[in-house]
């Protein structure tokens, strides 16, 4: 999430010790502004369209002011009224102002009328800090793997040394029974002998025990059929089922995170049987603005997971055609092909709206913690026993709802109670969901 | 004493002659087993390389590898939208209003789409003409997704560019210009306002341009009639239910005469109100749809025909015509005059007489009681064919005098009689071009296939009668590389314009009037003064629009239908015709009305029509209403003419229909191999067979079934005079019903006339069976006599399905509906044969063994003793003209099911709202809840249907696939199915009040049969709605349940049949 630029403080104060100097030093010309001002105002009125040093839906704005000096000879003054009122500008005629505005593709600027010159000092403040140097991040990279190497190295030192222990301490006795053995064989004594004499050994003991023999068939068929009965009470049911995505989506960021509503995205879980694998059009939502994530998050990625998230955010670009250079469409798709995790069977019906919108159930219910979950997997069986357990249980939410009226009044006299189960209301025929 | 009872094993036991009976009383088996030629060789057992422990080994492996293949799951992709369309929302169907025109079946219909395939075809509730669609319409959505499709462009069997095929035609086609030579439009029946202007532009701009019109089943007669006496190219509207008496000289009316659609109307008007209903009185040949509906109905050969229309013109405008009709057919004729005289202005004519003079009579007739049910004003434009122009193009393209001819929508080479001269003449043209979606007879011997977009592919405009027009409009992008005929008409016209943006401009130009276009689309039909608009002012301007279309067709060198300047002076003498011309045509008609020999009736098939559709595994498999065949096409004859010419029916051991065949000779061309049927009802001396079979190309080997007709139909006549022989061999049918006859069994079709309807309490014509309870009858519906504990179903919703026997007509569009909506597999000829068909919904036809029902009950009860026995052999038979009756069953959904008691593992159980569950994935395949059923409407799956070669029809291919409804299961093999009265869409109505929070309210639920009837004989609701349709219609007298008295408690009422047997 690059608008919410987290820092280390260490670098903080290099910056702002950096800025102070650097105000200082083009005092001559930039008025005053505050800079930590102009970043709170920057990510909430300008983050949306601009970055500092990239274009995207509007121009980069890192040191705009100088360079519209330098480049253009326009001062603070077309500034303001840039921001206050830019269609404005772009009607009086202003020839750069059009030129931006065409460049833009007719798109003209929100006007920002409320602010005053003194915000706008502050913002232009901002974005006239230097770029950010990244020494003190890249070291503390470096150190942080190098303590996880060391590790790493320091177990399988520990584990190598272990290994030749025994392997020494086998050699040993090796050794001390060959020497044992010439011994013996100096002296002349035979050492099968003494094996020979030890009497019956035991599985011949147990062979005879015919009562022990019997039992332990016993034990061993019921266990192995325990275990062939879960095998193929299990076969089918993909509990767990957790496939590599051909893109790396991480529910954990976005629902959980970010707390992204579930039905933001798998809008048709309202309205239809299917709660919808989301289109890529919907991920551009938001997509187009962020085309890569925070320092801390990318980095975790890596270390928890083994996943470069900017990679997995070029890959959605690449899918639906986006252009980063043009921020523009190029039309060239690639569908995505998703794995499919909840497979019901063909002979079962399931509708997602009559359990969201209808039922009011949480999708958590059935999908489990998915605002945890890195990579989704099925956290429910999905049998048909599942389902039918929270029909008995689950009541159904008549109130408020018309259709319910009726037959609500009529099934809670027969039945005695004033909430319905699901199943009390026939749901648990067969009929409902096989056809 | 001796029984002289026969008993027997199988129905060849009681052939005397025959061998294999013989045979079997010595042997196990009709012929050897080769059991000791097999083991007895010693050699060849030690020899093979397989032994008895290596075949073990490899079922062992072979078993044990299987299941542990089971046990991983596939991996199941799935792939998003890139950009996902706003309309649609995965899992949520779309409806999109359409209009087919495929050139022989018109309607105004809805597209139900999912996920942007279409899966079903609807009726336009809209829609004030044509919004029904019939059992074809229903089953058009499988021809989008056939796999026989042409899928771009050819040339010469090549497939080509469209950039290739626009730069060699347009090259062809100004050489042709500037050779002179004609350049023909020969098309099907468009009635298209925009195509017509597009092809005047063509014709402009090419200037030697030449437009048949050329309809396969030929309206022509009708055409030239009606054109002769209103001035317009059209057909008269008939609205049924304004009639109360209703006549017809071999009209098949609620078949395809004159375009069909009429079965809505006529339904309404036979439902008895007020203890009225109208009186319908059918002369004809062949037993079609109508005449099995009349409520009396005289087989008269066709040449007898036309003297019945002579007569009836002579009784009723009270001239004379001098006709020889036999005694009782002359009395019968003089009652259908004095009923429609009685009537006056309640009475209507309809005559199928392929002669422009009877048709004219009818008109004269029609015009003479002022009939409400006849409308000349706002003729039907849907048939627009001629005939002579057909023929004139024919002796052209012989001549060479044609350069280049596109074809659209059109299959000469199948449909003309004289295809030989067609394909003759093809040879001769220096360009020709055939629009078509498939590489039919036609299109393989043209240079060019323009491969042609399915309707629900395309664009258009149709004006179904004057001033009544509908819009197509695509449902789906093309599947394949298509082209349609108007947006090739625009490219050679020079114009970049879509046809989309063609018929817009066209619309807003002058048909609107103003009104919204996106607002006419979205309804698929547009009547001006609806929606808002002005009457005057946009009838005006159809007006002017039909008139500039009149001009066109007047134009001889323009047309539509080519008329030429001698048929104009006859024309205009038509218009001035009088009465005593109209006399003279009386005089002609009887004059032209000579047989000899047998005379031959071509008719076309509920199920196939024109034949266009053949590659349809659905309509093949539709069983003919009323011969209850499929898969064929035959010759039908009346019983005494099959006994003359030694025709005869069998059954084999698996009760499988035989018969012989025949060959039919007109004019020295004779067609072989026809099976032959022998049908109740045809009338003595004629024959009929039907259109639509016997196509060669273009189409699947299993469904290159029958025999083409077309070749018998010289002249564009549907009547014949004809010679049969007999021929070699045994033809075997695939009939899905072997019992014709109810046997007396009155309480299955209930059945009364109106008279008793009206005058007799319900207990006499409808009465409730009864039960000895402590020697005292009771009713069979009382809990007293039930052996079941009664279930409250008073919470929530019951469903009740009612059908009205009246309403009803058999036209089996309910059926294609439900296998469109259930996914119901087709399972071929041989399986059908076996009594294995598949459909959920079955109309059972029944013949009187008498000539009424009412007779064979009162022959049932009077007869005693041993000779019921010889009773029942006759009353197997249906008699020479029987009474018919349709009866729609589907599963009766038995509040007291038999077949769930023998459920062994509670497959099928019982809902709360009155449906019977059949649960697929819990069946073991027992089948005992089929041999339970009381019904017969459980139906198992013998085989896979699905991904099985062994039943390559639409499920086998990917495309075909994709008709399926993704919301009821495909059923695998082993499992039993069965109606389920679409719980599906029940649960979808019921879920999406739910979701708005409100009340259902009555006319919400459907089923897919009922949804489908436009006649209102299906209707479904529920009943614990006391307001609704249904709830009243239990509370209806003539409401009566199947089979009453077995105590099973159906929830679909029958509403028995009442016919109008008062004479006037």
């Amino acid at each position: 999430m690059i608008q919410v630029i987290y820092r280390k403080l260490a670098s903080k104060f290099l910056n702002l010790g950096l800025i102070i100097l650097l105000t200082f030093s083009t005092s001559l010309y930039a008025q005053d502004g505050d800079p930590e001002k102009g970043k709170s105002l920057y990510n909430t009125n300008c983050a949306a369209c601009h970055q500092l040093d990239r274009k995207m839906t509007g121009p980069a704005l890192r040191n705009v002011a100088s360079r519209l000096q330098e480049e253009q000879g326009l001062g603070r003054d077309w500034l303001y009224k840039w921001i206050r009122n830019s269609s404005g500008l772009i009607k009086s005629g202003d020839d750069y102002a059009n030129q931006i505005y065409e460049e833009y593709n007719g798109v003209a600027m929100t006007a920002y009328p409320q602010f005053s010159d003194s915000d706008i000092d502050d913002i232009l403040a901002y974005t006239a800090q230097p770029k950010e140097e990244k020494t003190a991040d890249v070291d503390g990279e470096v150190a942080t793997t190098g303590t996880t190497e060391g590790g790493g190295t320091s177990n399988r030192l520990i584990l190598g040394a272990l290994a030749l222990l025994f392997a020494l301490l086998a050699i040993s006795l090796v050794l001390v029974r060959k020497t044992l053995n010439r011994f013996a064989d100096a002296k002349g004594l035979t050492v099968e002998a003494a094996e020979k004499k030890k009497g019956f050994p035991i599985w011949k003991a147990f062979v005879q025990n015919q009562f022990l023999v019997l039992v332990s068939v016993i034990i061993l068929l019921l266990t192995s059929a325990y275990f062939v009965y879960g095998f193929f009470m299990q076969i089918g049911i993909d509990q767990g089922y957790e496939p590599i995505q051909p893109i790396h989506y991480s529910h954990r960021i976005h629902a959980g995170e970010n707390a992204i509503d579930c039905k933001y995205c798998h809008s048709s879980a309202r309205v239809s049987k299917h709660s919808g694998i989301p289109s890529l059009n919907v991920c551009m939502n938001c997509h187009k603005s962020i085309y890569q994530v925070a320092e801390e998050t990318q980095q975790m990625g890596i270390e928890e997971y083994g996943v470069d998230y900017n990679a997995e955010i070029q890959k959605l670009y690449k899918a639906v055609g986006w252009d980063e250079e043009d921020q523009s469409y190029t039309g060239e798709t690639q569908p995505v092909k998703w794995i499919r995790i909840h497979n019901l069977p063909d002979f079962a019906y399931f509708n997602h709206s009559q359990h969201v919108a209808v039922g009011g159930i949480q999708c958590q219910e059935c999908h489990g913690p998915v605002q945890e979950m890195e990579i989704m997997y099925q956290y429910s069986p999905l049998t048909m026993g599942w389902c039918i357990n929270c029909h008995r249980e689950t009541e159904v939410k008549t109130e408020g709802n018309e259709y319910y009226t009726k037959i609500h009044e009529e099934l809670s006299k027969k039945y005695g109670v004033d909430k319905l189960t699901v199943a009390q209301m026939g749901g648990l025929e067969c009929g409902k969901c096989h056809y | 004493m001796s029984s002289n009872k026969k008993y027997w094993k199988s129905v060849e036991e009681l052939n005397e002659n025959s061998s294999i009976v013989e045979t079997l009383k010595q042997n196990e088996f009709v012929s050897e087993i080769p059991t000791e030629e097999f083991l007895g060789n010693k050699k060849s057992l030690e020899s093979s390389s397989t032994t008895r422990r290596d075949f073990l080994k490899y079922v062992g492996f072979s078993t044990a590898a299987a299941s542990l293949a089971a046990c991983e799951g596939p991996v199941v992709k799935s792939i998003p939208y890139v950009v996902q369309p706003e309309e649609i929302i995965p899992g949520v169907a779309n409806y999109y209003a359409t209009t087919i025109a495929n050139g022989f079946d018109f309607a105004s219909i809805l597209i139900k789409t999912r996920e942007g395939r279409p899966i079903k075809i609807e009726n336009n509730t809209l829609a004030k003409t044509q919004g029904s669609a019939n059992a074809r319409v229903n089953a058009s959505v499988l021809d989008l997704y056939d796999n026989m499709r042409v899928k771009s462009a050819m040339k010469d069997g090549a497939p080509i560019t469209w950039e290739t095929f626009d730069a060699e035609t347009n090259v062809a086609l100004s050489s042709i210009k500037n050779s002179g030579k004609d350049i023909v439009l020969l098309t099907q029946t468009f009635a298209s306002p925009s195509t017509s202007k597009l092809i005047a532009e063509f014709q402009s701009k090419y200037g030697n341009v030449r437009h048949v019109v050329y309809d396969a089943v030929s309206e022509s007669a009708a055409l030239d009639a009606f054109e002769a006496k209103y001035g317009t190219r059209g057909l008269a509207t008939y609205d049924f239910e304004k009639a109360m008496t209703i006549v017809s000289v071999g009209a098949d009316f609620l078949g395809d005469w004159q375009g069909g659609g009429f079965d809505a109307g006529y339904a309404k008007g036979r439902v008895p109100k007020n203890g009225r209903m109208s009186r319908h009185i059918q002369f004809e040949s062949n037993m079609s749809l109508t005449g099995a509906n009349a409520d009396k109905r005289v087989p008269v050969t066709p040449s007898q025909q036309k003297q019945v229309l002579a007569r009836l013109y002579s009784l009723i405008t009270g001239g004379s015509a001098a006709t020889d009709l036999p005694e009782n057919i002359d009395q019968a004729v003089q009652k259908a005059a004095s009923a429609l005289k009685k009537a006056g202005s309640n009475g209507v004519l309809a005559t199928g007489i392929n002669d422009v003079n009877a048709q004219t009579l009818a008109l004269a007739i029609n015009s003479a009681l002022s009939s409400k049910a006849f409308d000349p004003s706002t003729p039907i434009l849907t048939r627009q064919g001629s005939n002579k122009a057909v023929s004139q193009l024919v002796t052209d393209m012989l001549a060479g005098k044609v350069g280049g001819i596109i074809m659209s929508g059109v299959n000469p080479l199948y449909t003309l009689p004289n295809a030989l001269d067609f394909a003759e003449g093809l040879k001769k043209t220096e360009l020709s071009i055939a629009f078509s979606q498939k590489a039919d007879e036609s299109a393989l011997a043209a240079q060019y296939i323009a491969a042609a977009p399915h309707y629900l592919e395309s664009w258009g405009d149709v004006e179904l009668k004057k001033g009544h027009f509908s819009l197509m409009q695509p449902t789906i992008r093309p599947l394949f590389d298509t082209r349609q005929f108007q947006q090739a008409l625009l490219l050679w016209n020079g114009s970049d314009m879509s046809f989309r943006e063609y018929i817009k401009t066209n619309w807003d130009g002058g048909i609107l009037g103003g009104n919204s276009f996106n607002k006419a689309l979205q309804d698929g039909v547009y009547v001006p003064g609806f929606m808002g608009a002005s009457p005057g002012s946009a009838s005006t301007q159809t007006n002017e629009i039909s008139g500039t279309d009149l001009k066109d067709e007047n134009d001889s060198t323009v047309v539509g239908v080519g008329i030429s300047d001698e048929d104009q002076a006859t024309n205009e003498t038509a218009n001035g015709m009088s009465i005593g011309t109209i006399g003279s045509a009386a005089r002609d008609l009887v004059s032209s009305a000579k047989a000899e020999g047998m005379e031959l009736s071509l008719y076309t098939k509920v199920g196939m029509g024109d034949g266009q559709q053949a590659n349809n595994p659905w309509l093949q498999e539709f069983p003919d209403p009323i011969t209850r065949t499929s898969w064929d096409n035959y010759v039908t004859v009346s019983r005494a003419d099959a006994e003359k010419l030694g025709f005869e029916h069998s059954n084999d051991a698996t009760g499988g229909l035989n018969g012989n065949y025949a060959e039919l000779t007109v004019n020295g061309i004779t067609v072989k191999n026809i099976p032959v049927i022998i049908q109740p009802g045809q009338a003595k001396g004629s024959l009929g067979l039907s259109f639509g079979y016997g196509r060669t190309a273009g189409l699947k080997d299993e469904m290159k079934t029958g025999v083409n007709a077309y070749p018998l139909y010289q002249d564009f006549n549907t009547t014949q005079n004809v010679s049969i022989k007999k021929e070699a061999g045994i033809h075997e049918f695939a009939c899905v019903q072997l019992q014709n006859t109810l046997m007396g069994r009155g309480d299955i079709i209930k059945d009364t006339t109106l008279e008793i309807f009206n005058t007799r309490e319900r207990q006499y014509w409808n009465p409730m069976a009864m039960v000895s309870l402590n020697h005292e009858e009771t009713p069979v519906t009382s809990p007293k006599v039930d052996l079941w504990d009664e279930f409250d179903r008073s919470m929530g919703h019951h469903f009740n399905l009612a059908i009205d026997l009246n309403a009803c007509t058999g036209c089996g569009a309910c059926v294609i509906a439900c296998h469109a909506e259930n996914n119901v597999p087709v399972v071929g000829k041989e399986e059908i044969r076996r009594s294995r068909d598949m459909h959920w919904l079955r109309i059972d036809r029944y013949y009187s063994s008498e000539d009424t029902f009412t007779e064979d009950v009162t022959k049932k009860e009077d007869t005693k003793g041993l000779s019921i026995i010889d009773a029942y052999d006759e009353m197997e038979h249906a008699a020479d003209n029987p009474q018919v009756a349709f009866q729609p069953v589907m599963c009766q959904h038995c509040n007291h099911a038999p077949c769930e008691t023998v459920c062994p593992v509670a497959a099928t159980v019982h809902g709360r709202q009155g449906q019977n569950q059949m649960v697929y994935n819990r069946c073991v395949g027992t089948r005992y809840c089929g041999n339970n059923c009381p019904y017969k409407v459980r139906r198992f799956n013998w085989f896979l249907y699905n991904k099985n070669d062994e039943f390559d029809y639409h499920m086998n291919d990917d495309l075909g696939r994709m008709v399926l409804n993704p919301d009821v299961t495909v059923r695998s093999r082993g499992v039993m199915e069965k109606c389920s009265m679409c719980i599906q869409m029940t649960q979808k109505t019921i879920l999406d009040a739910k979701r708005d929070g409100r009340v259902i309210e009555d006319g919400e639920f459907h089923t897919a049969c009922s949804a489908a009837c436009s006649s209102g004989a299906i209707k479904f609701g529920d009943i614990n709605d006391e307001e609704s349709v249904v709830a009243k219609l239990k509370e209806d007298d003539r409401m009566y349940h199947l089979l009453e008295h077995v105590g099973t408690k159906p929830n679909v009422q029958y509403h028995v049949k009442v016919r109008n047997t008062t004479e006037a």
